[in-house]
């Protein structure tokens, strides 16, 4: 009789492990199929060299140039935001503050993934965006600089907990090693902890940077949606994924239109699993130290 | 004068009494060695001659330690200066987890001693020969430290304190994770070492203490119970607990 629950009970869970499985191999081959079939009729290179985006009027253009800078811009301008301050608040939380504001802080950061993207796009529009506007003084805020600014906000509370937990995890005989031979703090966490942390630290980066690039309900409302190649990061831009979002519904299921958002879909999946897979190189070389 | 001179010093962790009104005189170029079972207090009172324990939360100390006649816990005193010039070697080897070369000029750099190159590498290998290390590794100075074994990472650890030129080197149980004939050799080394440096090693093994030290100091319960020359403690102790000790009865 136990011999007979325990099969059962191996069956059920190795049924599960392999749905989990399947239904991402049917998502990628969907997304294969239906991405690939647009590139039978037009050329690969044309489609992210060319710069105009038009789907849906005479003559067709299919070019998302313009949205990959988009993607790329905003992307950027929210890593340099939020990958010094994330990284620093990551040292400060592991290495500089009392124990009573560590615990505090940590759990308000993981709070901050829990917001919905929604709510983060709906507060930068009302807030960011008239700010932007009036500070730099430009014809609008919806711009890829509050879009970075917003990202930002989104990008940091990964960046800091994984961050925070690489440089936990270098042994503290390490700082008292540095501190025994004179060196100040500072030295010990720039010279050795931050160095011994750092293939942590690039994995936080970078699952930061995935989480971004996917981004997509707070880029459609803060961003301004212009399929245009920006000339400055005040200029309104349209990120890849928001042009899928917003333009899914106008789309007959099999045309052409529809085909080329799923092509759209295939270059995110690939730069998206490049990002994954050197996040996961560096997150391999850290278990080996 | 006496190199060290530690009077009425104690030492609290929160509320934990973990040094009580110790003194003792170490002299220069000896070892001296400190003894006594786990929690009596010899590695608190180690880490305090250089101020490691500051960095631990909720330490507090009252009375003097004396280096050369100027008391480190002053309030202007330079702690980075005084861990420079009070080296410490851990239980268990801790090499950065950079290169071999790197771990030797740490100190160097950090305490901004030098920035000639030159220099740095003559320093590097001096200190790398005077831990008897430099034949083994002059090929590969840029490797990782953590590619040594445990009894070449602890030999650099102590080179690494060599190149910023300490005057006292402290020795936190160093061969606690070494094999014998690896412990026998650090203790080779510390032999070599006493006639430039003044040496004050915690250890768990009294046969250890009794071989290599010159002066040896008993701890119980955070209380100095015993301090005189290693052989008179060893075979003519004047307490009873230190006779109790040395001879096995407990701990």
């Amino acid at each position: 009789m136990r011999e007979y629950l325990d099969y059962i009970i191996e069956t059920i869970v190795f049924i599960c492990g392999m749905l989990s499985i399947v239904f991402v191999v049917l998502i990628f081959s969907f997304l294969l199929k239906e991405g690939l079939s647009f590139f039978k009729d037009f050329s690969f290179v044309k489609f992210i060299t060319n710069q105009f985006w038009y789907p849906s009027s005479t003559p067709l253009s299919f070019g998302i140039l313009s949205l990959i800078c988009g993607s790329v811009l905003v992307t950027l301008g929210a890593c340099l935001i939020a990958v010094p301050i994330g990284v620093m608040s990551a040292l400060f939380i592991a290495e500089i503050a009392p124990k009573g504001v560590r615990d505090i802080l940590k759990s308000l950061v993981e709070l901050m993934t829990a917001i919905p993207s929604v709510v983060i796009g709906f507060v930068g529009m009302v807030t960011v965006v008239p700010l932007v506007k009036n500070i730099f003084n430009l014809p609008t805020g919806l711009s890829a600089f509050s879009g970075s600014i917003m990202l930002g906000f989104m990008a940091m509370p990964t960046i800091v907990t994984i961050s925070e937990d690489a440089i936990r995890s270098i042994p503290w005989q390490y700082k008292e090693g540095a501190l025994a031979l004179g060196a100040t703090k500072w030295q010990a966490l720039r010279r050795i902890i931050l160095k011994a942390a750092m293939p942590g630290i690039i994995a936080a980066i970078m699952l930061g940077i995935g989480r971004v690039i996917g981004e997509t309900m707070a880029v459609m409302m803060i961003t301004g949606n212009a399929a245009h190649v920006p000339h400055s990061i005040f200029d309104p831009i349209r990120t890849m994924t928001a042009t899928i979002a917003a333009e899914m519904g106008e789309t007959v299921r099999g045309g052409v239109h529809y085909k080329s958002l799923f092509a759209i879909g295939l270059v995110l999946f690939l730069i998206t699993f490049v990002v994954n897979f050197v996040a996961d190189l560096f997150l391999g070389k850290n278990k080996n130290l | 004068m006496s190199k060290i001179v530690i009077k009425n010093f104690n030492l609290y962790y929160g509320n934990f009494h973990a040094l009580k009104d110790v003194n003792i005189y170490i002299e220069e170029n000896r070892i001296t060695a400190m003894i006594g079972p786990s929690g009596c207090g010899k590695s608190t009172l180690l880490r305090s001659i250089n101020r490691i324990n500051d960095i631990i939360e909720g330490v507090k100390t009252a009375g003097e330690i004396n280096i050369d006649g100027a008391n480190i816990y002053d309030r202007n005193i330079d702690v980075d200066f005084l861990r420079r010039s009070v080296g410490m070697v851990f239980q268990r080897p801790n090499p950065f987890p950079i290169s071999i070369y790197e771990n030797v000029a740490f100190g160097l750099r950090v305490n901004r001693i030098t920035s000639n190159k030159n220099i740095i590498n003559e320093t590097v290998e001096k200190s790398l020969k005077a831990v008897l290390l430099w034949d083994d590794i002059k090929d590969k100075l840029r490797k990782s430290a953590l590619t040594l074994t445990l009894e070449q990472q602890q030999r650099l650890c102590i080179a690494r304190l060599i190149a910023v030129a300490p005057r006292i080197i402290l020795l936190d149980e160093p061969c606690s994770s070494l094999d014998p004939v690896a412990t026998r050799k650090i203790e080779e080394l510390m032999m070599q070492l006493k006639k430039d440096y003044t040496i004050v090693i915690v250890t768990h093994n009294m046969q250890q203490a009794a071989r290599v030290s010159q002066d040896t100091a008993f701890m119980l319960l955070g209380k100095l119970i015993e301090f005189n020359k290693t052989d008179k403690i060893f075979t003519n102790p004047s307490e009873k607990e230190t006779d109790d000790y040395v001879s096995g009865r407990f701990g």
